[in-house]
């Protein structure tokens, strides 16, 4: 059943909508990332849950009440900021033992609370820690164990790793999702790190402009982007204007700089400009042919089993091909076909042809 | 329905910012030209037509001009030594060069009094030494005021030079030095530049200072005349209205020397913020140079500490015994008793303490409520509100002191006067509104400091208002509540300037008890309660600054 549910929230500062008719639903426990590039809406969203923003239209409800006009006091929506926001004249166990604190617990129950919220994120015996003693990661953990130690109903990340080195960010990801799993608490976070969001959510909404884009399992994402701004954003790819001519023999024919591709996973699209959406994986480079698209090597980066050609076209695009490492070099010219094993990654967009 | 409420009291605390900071100035633009018949310019055209208003106004501007340039001269190149040089003793120097500032205006001017006047210390031995007839020196006119505004005054350029140099990042002067220039070209087109504005702040407050300068101007000023000391006998004389014009004169030029002055934001400046390691100081090797340099130092810190050595000596000496020796031939305890035991005496010093006291409670609630209603919830007119606790900063003292005497001698609730000259309340509220400046700078900066998300953090954790602001607000907020307060204390504390023209019998405060005891040529408890302002001034700036790093 829907535990939360955001409907119709708009939210608009100084003539600008930050957020735009956005409807959202997330089941008990499960773990929703926000994604999008900055200033698309998803930090205010997050803001408009913790109560901190009220939204100009739409409700936020949780297991049936009404709280979007609820104080972020009373709401019991518990939240990681981005800087976490430890109270740095408290001490640790000061820090966690405040929302505790307001709901009354006192005496020992206090102290066991609090002793179990530490042992939570692994920092049992850390009460009497300063703040400013405290490692970046540790800090990070004592926020969550602060966050979680009043039991709250929701759980809000704000970017709960960008404070990180990145070193250590992997490492952190599991234990967060390992924890919050265990804890089994519904999590609603905010991240522009695509990794982040597939790691972390059951399920990823993005959000561009204010407005949902598409929301879906990491995998459906990837496989199905509804539009090229979520074929973008999700996933590496690259991108190329062309012209869809129709069945043809093996799939939908299509014309990328005259030449011809039969795409054998590709979804029906009406005939006409189209703009071509491919993941590095799907193309494959081959020695110049003619009458092929082909274009010369710019660059190669090396990134382990494979390496990433950067190609331009004859025609001018600039299309990114995964290969064997030491295949081709700069400045070399090849050819680029659809790889045989391209499953979902090449996806096509119409586009009118003024645009295109 | 609660921003509303939230609203409603920033106008009224805009209302009452109003009334207390620039209604009382108003009234004096309209006494200075309103007559018997109505309008008038009959009292401009009197200040313009004699010479000395013209005189005292253009002693006023000079003075300032002169005392920027000496105080700038004397405290950036210290301020280099100090940063740059390491030799013996340079710790404990760098701190006793800041000493001049825990002097209150009027105690650094009789410590000079005592050391530099005709029958000061340093004089007599000097006459003494050479066989001369009389003093050798008079300690009177315009030189005897620059005097003690270049030692008084040096300080702020000291200071900001230093917080310059400290935030100044190596990696840019080694930057320089790779890219060829020497250690001139890169002072001049590195260094400097980067300290414009810290030296632009300096040479501000040094101006606005030097022009509100009243001790000083008062009791060494003999016939040379600066506008504040005019005021006051114009006042005195009874020329109630041209003292008003007098007032707005000199508030004039003072909103223009700041309007003029006012340089680029030190947020502008990428000196501000450190990010890098502040250059390593150069240790000085050779022998020859330390013990010149440590001689120097040594002998600065002489002649800075003269004037208090020559107060704590001067407070020991008993009524009437020191004449005409270069040292007092008796000492005594007598003076700090007679402070503690005679209750007329020591009146004086209950008095300031509770003045300075209420009025620093007062200054630091006003400035606690601004920061809630400006920088926490963002009221509308918040810029105005920042304005109008600025704004008697900009002001000289003596102008609110008149502006306050105009506006609070009348009984009139239904325009906002009431009589408060000639009661208890009308010290606290001057003390006040001149400590709103700092005050609320110092705590406003505090507010800023603070990251919302830790109010925001307490919410979620289901803390209301009250509990946010008593467990996260004010314990984060310590160090800048105990630097506004310190700072507010001890100005009220020494206050000479607006104190004379306010004062009744019943709250004269230590300052005019100095002057009078100097009257009565009861130097010895002049000099104790000189003591006394200077160290509670040091304990509580100490206080102050040690809160203040620690919290």
């Amino acid at each position: 059943m829907t535990f939360l549910r955001l409907e119709n929230l708009t939210k608009r500062f100084d003539g600008t909508t930050a957020v735009d008719r956005l409807s959202l639903t997330i089941e008990r426990g499960e773990m929703l990332a926000l994604l999008g590039p900055s200033g698309s809406g998803k930090t205010t969203t997050l803001r408009l849950l913790a109560g901190f923003e009220t939204p100009d239209q739409g409700r936020v409800i949780v297991e049936g009440e009404d709280v979007t006009r609820v104080e972020p006091v009373a709401r019991r929506f518990g939240m990681v900021f981005q800087h976490y926001a430890l109270f740095p004249h408290l001490d640790v166990g000061e820090n966690l033992a405040f929302g505790l604190e307001s709901l009354g617990v006192g005496g020992e129950e206090l102290q066991r609370r609090v002793a179990r919220a530490l042992a939570l994120v692994d920092l049992a015996g850390f009460e009497r820690r300063r703040i400013g003693q405290l490692s970046g990661g540790q800090q990070q953990r004592v926020a969550l164990a602060r966050a979680l130690a009043p039991e709250p109903r929701v759980l809000l990340l704000d970017e709960p790793l960008s404070n990180l080195d990145p070193s250590l960010r992997e490492r952190t990801r599991r234990e967060i999702r390992d924890l919050i799993r265990r804890v089994g608490i519904t999590t609603v976070l905010v991240t522009h790190e695509q990794d982040e969001a597939f790691d972390l959510g059951d399920r990823v909404a993005v959000l561009r402009n204010g407005r949902l884009e598409q929301v879906g399992t990491p995998e459906d994402l990837y496989a199905a982007p509804v539009n090229e701004f979520v074929a973008e954003f999700v996933g590496r790819s690259s991108s190329i204007g062309v012209v869809v001519l129709g069945p043809g023999d093996r799939g939908l024919r299509i014309s990328a700089e005259g030449a011809e591709w039969d795409l054998t996973d590709t979804a029906e699209t009406p005939p006409g400009t189209a703009l071509m959406v491919v993941r590095p994986e799907a193309l494959r480079l081959m020695a110049p042919v003619p009458g092929a698209l082909s274009g010369t090597v710019t660059q190669r980066r090396f990134i382990g089993a494979s390496s990433l050609f950067t190609i331009v076209t004859d025609g001018g695009a600039t299309l990114e091909v995964t290969g064997p490492p030491r295949s081709v070099s700069a400045g070399e010219r090849v050819s680029i076909m659809p790889s045989r094993r391209a499953g979902g990654g090449i996806h096509l967009f119409s586009r009118p042809a003024s645009d295109a | 329905m609660r921003n509303r409420r939230v609203e409603l009291v920033g106008g009224l605390f805009l209302l009452l910012l109003l009334w207390l900071i620039v209604y009382p100035l108003l009234l004096v633009l309209i006494e200075g030209f309103s007559g018997p018949n109505g309008w008038t310019v009959d009292f401009v055209r009197l200040f313009l037509e004699q010479p000395n208003e013209f005189r005292a106004l253009w002693g006023s501007l000079w003075i300032s001009v002169v005392s920027v340039l000496l105080a700038g001269l004397i405290g950036i190149p210290l301020a280099f030594l100090f940063a740059r040089y390491d030799f013996p003793g340079r710790g404990v120097l760098g701190w006793l060069v800041a000493l001049p500032a825990v002097l209150p205006p009027l105690v650094g001017v009789i410590a000079f009094l005592f050391l530099y006047g005709e029958s000061g210390f340093v004089s007599l031995i000097i006459q003494r030494l050479f066989g001369l007839a009389e003093a050798p020196w008079t300690l009177q006119g315009a030189g005897a005021i620059l005097l003690v505004h270049a030692y008084s005054m040096y300080v702020y350029f000291y200071l900001f030079t230093r917080a310059g140099l400290a935030s100044l990042d190596a990696s840019v002067l080694e930057a320089a030095a790779s890219l060829g220039a020497g250690r001139w070209r890169t002072l001049r087109r590195v260094v400097l530049p980067l300290l414009y504005p810290g030296l632009g702040g300096a040479a501000l407050l040094t101006f606005m200072t030097s022009l509100a300068s009243f001790s000083a101007p008062y009791i060494f000023g003999g016939g040379f005349r600066v506008m504040t000391t005019q005021i006051v006998a114009t006042r005195l004389n009874g020329d109630n209205e041209l003292a008003m014009i007098e007032t707005v004169s000199l508030t004039l030029v003072a909103l223009i020397a700041l309007w003029m002055l006012r340089g680029p934001r030190a947020r502008d400046n990428a000196a501000g913020g450190r990010k890098g390691t502040a250059p390593v100081r150069v240790r000085v090797r050779r022998r020859g140079v330390r013990l010149a340099l440590g001689l120097v130092g040594w002998s600065l810190a002489v002649v800075l500490l003269l004037p208090h050595l020559t107060l704590l000596l001067v407070s020991f000496v008993p009524v009437g015994t020191w004449t005409t020796e270069p040292l007092p031939p008796a000492y005594t305890w007598r003076n700090y008793l007679t402070l503690l035991e005679d209750p007329v005496r020591a009146r004086p010093l209950f008095n300031s303490l509770w003045l300075a006291a209420a009025s620093t409670v007062a200054a630091v609630g006003l400035a606690l409520a601004a920061g809630l209603l400006t920088v926490r919830r963002r009221v509308r007119g918040r810029g105005l509100i920042e304005g109008l606790l600025a704004l008697p900063w900009a002001v000289p003292g003596t102008v609110f002191a008149i502006a306050l005497a105009t506006a609070f001698s009348v009984q009139s609730p239904l325009t906002g006067r009431f009589v408060l000259v000639g009661t208890l309340w009308i010290l606290p509220l001057a003390y006040l509104i001149r400590n709103l400046p700092i005050t609320s700078r110092a705590i406003l900066a505090g507010f800023r400091g603070l990251d919302p998300s830790l109010d925001e953090a307490a919410a979620t954790l289901g803390a209301g208002r009250w509990r946010t602001l008593r467990r996260v607000t004010l314990p984060l907020l310590r160090p800048a509540l105990l630097a506004g307060a310190s700072l507010a204390f001890v100005t009220a504390f020494g206050d000479f300037v607006t104190s004379i023209m306010l004062y009744t019998y019943d709250t004269r405060p230590i300052s005019l008890e100095i002057l009078s005891s100097l009257r009565q040529s009861d130097v010895g408890v002049a000099a104790a309660y000189g003591v006394v302002l200077m160290a509670v001034s040091a304990a509580v700036f100490a206080l102050g600054a040690d809160q203040g790093s620690s919290g």
